[in-house]
């Protein structure tokens, strides 16, 4: 493999792949991919419940709600795996307590985010699956239930999904205040890593 | 000899309680399920659509020589509903059906008992659903009664009625087929 492979490979891998400056072209591409399904299956849920009977999307709604969700998750797995097996971008160095504050608060922001999707997209698969019916998705494959259940299953289910739906939409929304702030109040580089894929980022 | 022992004593008792089958106050069998709440609904004016409660109880008082002082009272349990679907219902218990949580018992209380002949009578009394108290009047089977295997004695009817969902407040559009609904109670009593 000649030298200029090599390196185009590597820039190629570095442009993909997270750095200590800034996040990878593919954890991008999924965190904004993911922000905006949450934010339509969070518009298509409250809006399909109010559908009526005889609305001709009053099924199909449904089946795309639950064929996204399900593609969510699956997404949700490999970013998991994706972050695990990646650099992180280091935040900015703190410059005083505040900044050491708001990095911690960052991170466990983060963790929240990940684990309210998460029990999001199971409590929803609880609703479907409380009477042993599978979930379709896309009309390619089926997602089996667990074989056990517990009475009312589809009730208690739902109200957390209601619940945790709403959860998450807040965090979400501190999320992106949070990285508001840090662009035009602190004006740092915080939110430009989440949308420019560059090696280096002026620091 | 410990057979015949056995029968006639078993003769003795039952003959005993035969005697007794009169006035006599039931508890519904619900512990061994010999009784049912059923709702049918057409779907879409194609078919029919069958869903049950699965917890209800109840009682009645039944004598066979005075029927028409029969008394029935059962108490569901609204959000034992089962239509053998769960997301199905999940609706059907929300606010735009049944609203278990703001109504969670549904209740039938006869006020008299009209005897048409051995097996026929017709039934009047207040059906609380959905927060509404309504009468209604149905006529109602007597299926059988007697002594069972096991040492008790029981009686059992069967009744149907329709009911207009939007009677009861139930407003949600379901196609111009669907604005009845059928229930049909069969219940077995144990006497007490």
């Amino acid at each position: 493999m000649s030298i200029v492979k090599l390196l185009r490979l590597s820039l190629y891998i570095t442009l993909i792949k997270n750095t200590p400056t800034s996040y990878g072209l593919i954890a991008i591409f999924i965190h904004w991919f993911m922000a905006f399904g949450i934010f339509f299956l969070f518009g298509l849920g409250l809006y399909m419940v109010e559908l009526s009977y005889y609305d001709s999307w009053y099924k199909g709604s449904l089946d795309l709600h639950k064929s996204i969700g399900v593609s969510l998750f699956l997404i949700w797995c490999f970013r998991l795996l994706w972050r695990w097996t990646n650099v992180n971008p280091e935040p900015l160095s703190a410059k005083n307590k505040l900044e050491k504050f708001e990095h911690v608060a960052a991170h466990w922001m983060h963790v929240t985010l990940y684990l309210v999707m998460v029990m999001l997209m199971l409590s929803g698969y609880l609703i479907s699956t409380a009477d042993g019916r599978s979930v379709v998705v896309f009309d390619l494959f089926e997602i089996p239930a667990i074989p056990a259940s517990i009475e009312n299953q589809e009730d208690i289910a739902g109200e957390i999904h209601y619940t945790l739906a709403w959860v998450l939409i807040s965090l979400v929304a501190m999320h992106a205040l949070a990285a508001l702030k840090h662009h035009l109040v602190d004006k740092d580089d915080t939110l430009k890593k989440m949308i420019l894929f560059k090696k280096q980022l002026k620091k | 000899m410990k057979k015949i022992l056995l029968t006639t004593a078993l003769a003795i008792t039952t003959s005993y309680y035969g005697a007794m089958a009169q006035a006599a106050d039931y508890q519904i069998d619900v512990k061994g399920a010999h009784a049912s709440i059923l709702f049918k609904i057409k779907h879409l004016g194609y078919s029919w659509l069958n869903g049950r409660f699965n917890d209800f109880s109840g009682d009645f008082s039944y004598d066979s020589l005075n029927p028409e002082k029969s008394s029935i009272n059962v108490n569901i349990v609204t959000a034992s509903l089962d239509s053998n679907h769960a997301e199905r219902d999940k609706h059907l218990r929300g606010d735009d059906f049944l609203d278990v949580k703001k109504y969670p018992k549904a209740l039938f209380k006869s006020n008299s008992f009209k005897v048409i002949n051995d097996n026929e009578a017709t039934v009047t009394g207040n059906l609380t659903l959905h927060g509404v108290t309504k009468e209604i009047s149905f006529p109602v089977q007597k299926v059988g009664e007697g002594k069972d295997p096991w040492g008790g004695y029981r009686a059992g009817f069967s009744g149907e009625t329709s009911l207009k969902l939007a009677d009861y407040g139930i407003t949600y559009n379901l196609g111009p087929a669907s604005t009845q609904v059928i229930l049909e109670l069969n219940i077995e009593g144990i006497r007490k």
